[in-house]
């Protein structure tokens, strides 16, 4: 299928980047690439055949409800960041 | 391996392997070296080992740790700029085992940004050197902690495999490399790439040394809720070198998003040491590097003459393993690193001026080429209009697959195939080419997505004193007894 600009874009957008115009151009190529490489399932019938989305053994792994005692405190977490004020963290303007 | 005792001090074995990194520095296999830190763990096993008290099955071992394992010493990047300046608050329980046992990390190792890749080159601190020709690759994504192991600085590295991450560069440096069945090993504490597949495991240079790694790190852990109960050191499990593994398995057909619990592949007993071993014939053709082809035929034959069976097997979904996986696995990716905004950990970008360009900008500059190609396609396959093409697909194409192994194992003990299509290719050569790069990934991801575990095993040498290397796959929970067979082929 053919991958234009627009369709880089829109998927930076989805993805959370801020893509150069360089980025975007490679980025055309590599994916167009990729997804015609992927396309090719479409030869494998599937008719009948339902999805499998993990292969772990077991169902439902419960656990009591309980608080147990944490390997980080809130200082070791908030310490981690680039930024903090009074006891939270500090990011740049929202609206 | 080398244990310390009364004889043998920790501190000797801990400063010869930062002798040996110092020495091999220019491999760039270590992320950072934990010198100090890792003389003064030595130092207390020596001191518990003068006063007689127990230290442990791994009590000095030297080990390297690849650096997408959390622990507070160091800073865990995974490769990727984006995590710079993150030193991890908690021990991933894996760490935590091996540590309790006595290991003592040197270093962390590098590794392709976030496992994406199968070269180590993605690194953003640049490619890891193999170990056998400097002008090659390390393979990837567990690069430096093979080529740590290969050239003998540490007795074993730890690694992940998501699709190939251990066993790729365990071959491309002639060393094992095990992918345990998936859930063996807890996964808490671990940085996330896809993790319906992602699977802990072992570089070692022996597979009884693999054997005592997995002993130690196996078993259900109540912060990995996909963990499986402790079968490696059970009774089935330790019998495996005179049983005969179950000759038909349930099938995961129609498991769904909420899965039907199967049951696992239990070991029979039986009074033969023979197996009956697989071989693919779809990956036996032109597109196979003829050393990888030359190899498998000599250690078919030496098996044929140790007594054991050769069977040829038709897995024709195969084919379409590598297509199904990436789109699964950049799925699972583009969800998993989205945790990665710049908010409460790692890198933020100084070119921030509101909370959106924070996340763009960080994320930019963050994330090497790899990463974003994944991300992208897993935001691409996910997205309203292509979700039933691709991704939905791509999960009954993992349905044909998983199947495709039961019907394999229902006539085999175990699988004997390549690892990977070439033997370690010439830096640079394919770093470009994201789809070329993908293709060398063709015959370990199925494994992944089955579940099921695959040892890398050495297969010798090409003339230019390239390494080869086979894996050989079993059914899920077989792990111990791949171990066991894996001598046979010594």
């Amino acid at each position: 299928m053919d991958i234009k600009r627009e369709d880089i874009k829109h998927l930076a957008e989805l993805s959370e980047f801020s893509l150069s115009e360089k980025e975007i151009d490679s980025l055309q190529g590599d994916l167009k690439g990729i997804i015609g490489y992927i396309s090719q399932l479409d030869e494998l019938d599937t008719d009948n055949v339902e999805p499998t989305y993990q292969v772990f053994e077991m169902e439902n792994v419960w656990r009591d409800d309980e608080i147990l005692p944490q390997e980080a405190d809130r200082e070791a977490l908030l310490a981690l960041t680039k930024e903090t004020k009074d006891n939270q963290i500090k990011v740049p303007k929202v609206l | 391996m080398k244990i310390a005792n009364k004889k043998v001090t920790a501190e000797r074995l801990v400063k010869d392997a930062l002798a040996k990194a110092k020495h091999f520095e220019d491999y760039h296999i270590f992320t950072f070296i934990d010198e100090e830190g890792a003389l003064k763990r030595a130092r207390e096993i020596d001191a518990k080992i003068a006063k007689g008290e127990d230290v442990g099955r791994l009590a000095g071992v030297p080990y390297a740790l690849k650096d997408n394992f959390l622990s507070p010493r160091g800073e865990t990047t995974a490769s990727a700029h984006i995590l710079e300046g993150f030193t991890a608050p908690v021990t991933a329980t894996s760490v935590k085992k091996l540590e309790d046992e006595g290991a003592i990390m040197i270093g962390r190792t590098n590794l392709d940004a976030f496992a994406h890749g199968s070269s180590t080159e993605n690194s953003y601190f640049g490619p890891t050197l193999n170990s056998h020709d400097r002008e090659r690759v390390a393979g990837g994504s567990s690069g430096g902690s093979a080529v740590a192991v290969a050239l003998d600085i540490v007795e074993f590295a730890t690694g992940t495999d998501t699709g190939g991450s251990i066993r790729q560069p365990a071959s491309f440096n002639g060393i094992y490399g095990l992918k345990p069945t998936y859930g063996t090993i807890s996964r808490y504490g671990v940085v996330a790439m896809a993790s319906s597949t992602d699977c802990i495991g072992f570089f070692t240079k022996t597979p009884e040394d693999m054997d005592l790694l997995m002993s130690v790190a196996s078993g259900q852990d109540p912060k990995d809720m996909t963990t499986l109960p402790d079968y490696y050191n059970t009774e089935a499990g330790a019998k495996s070198d005179n049983s005969r593994l179950a000759p038909s398995r349930p099938s995961l057909r129609g498991s769904g998003a909420h899965s039907a619990p199967v049951v696992a592949d239990g070991l029979e007993s039986s009074d033969s040491c023979t197996r009956t071993i697989g071989i693919i014939k779809e990956f036996d053709n032109e597109s196979v590097h003829p050393e990888i082809r030359r190899a498998l035929k000599e250690k078919c034959e030496l098996l044929k003459k140790k007594g054991h069976e050769i069977v040829e097997l038709e897995m024709p979904a195969l084919k379409y393993g590598l297509a199904a996986y990436y789109i699964l696995v950049p799925a699972e990716v583009a969800s998993n690193l989205s945790r990665h905004d710049g908010v409460r950990y790692g890198f933020r970008s100084d070119k921030a001026v509101d909370v959106d360009s924070m996340y763009g900008e960080t994320r930019s500059e963050g994330f090497m080429p790899e990463n974003k190609r994944r991300i992208m396609i897993g935001n691409f396959v996910l997205s309203s209009g292509f979700y039933d093409a691709y991704f939905l697909k791509a999960a009954k194409a993992r349905t044909l697959i998983v199947e495709e192994y039961a019907k394999a194992f229902s006539k085999c003990d175990f699988i004997l195939t390549p690892v990977s299509p070439n033997p370690a290719f010439k830096l640079g050569e394919k770093v470009d080419d994201p789809v070329a790069m993908y293709l060398e990934d063709v015959m370990s991801v199925s494994l992944n997505l089955a579940g099921v575990p695959g040892l890398a095993i050495p297969a010798g040498e090409t003339p230019e004193g390239i390494s080869l290397g086979l894996q050989l796959v079993g059914p899920r929970r077989s792990d111990k007894a791949l171990l066991e067979f894996a001598k046979e082929l010594e």
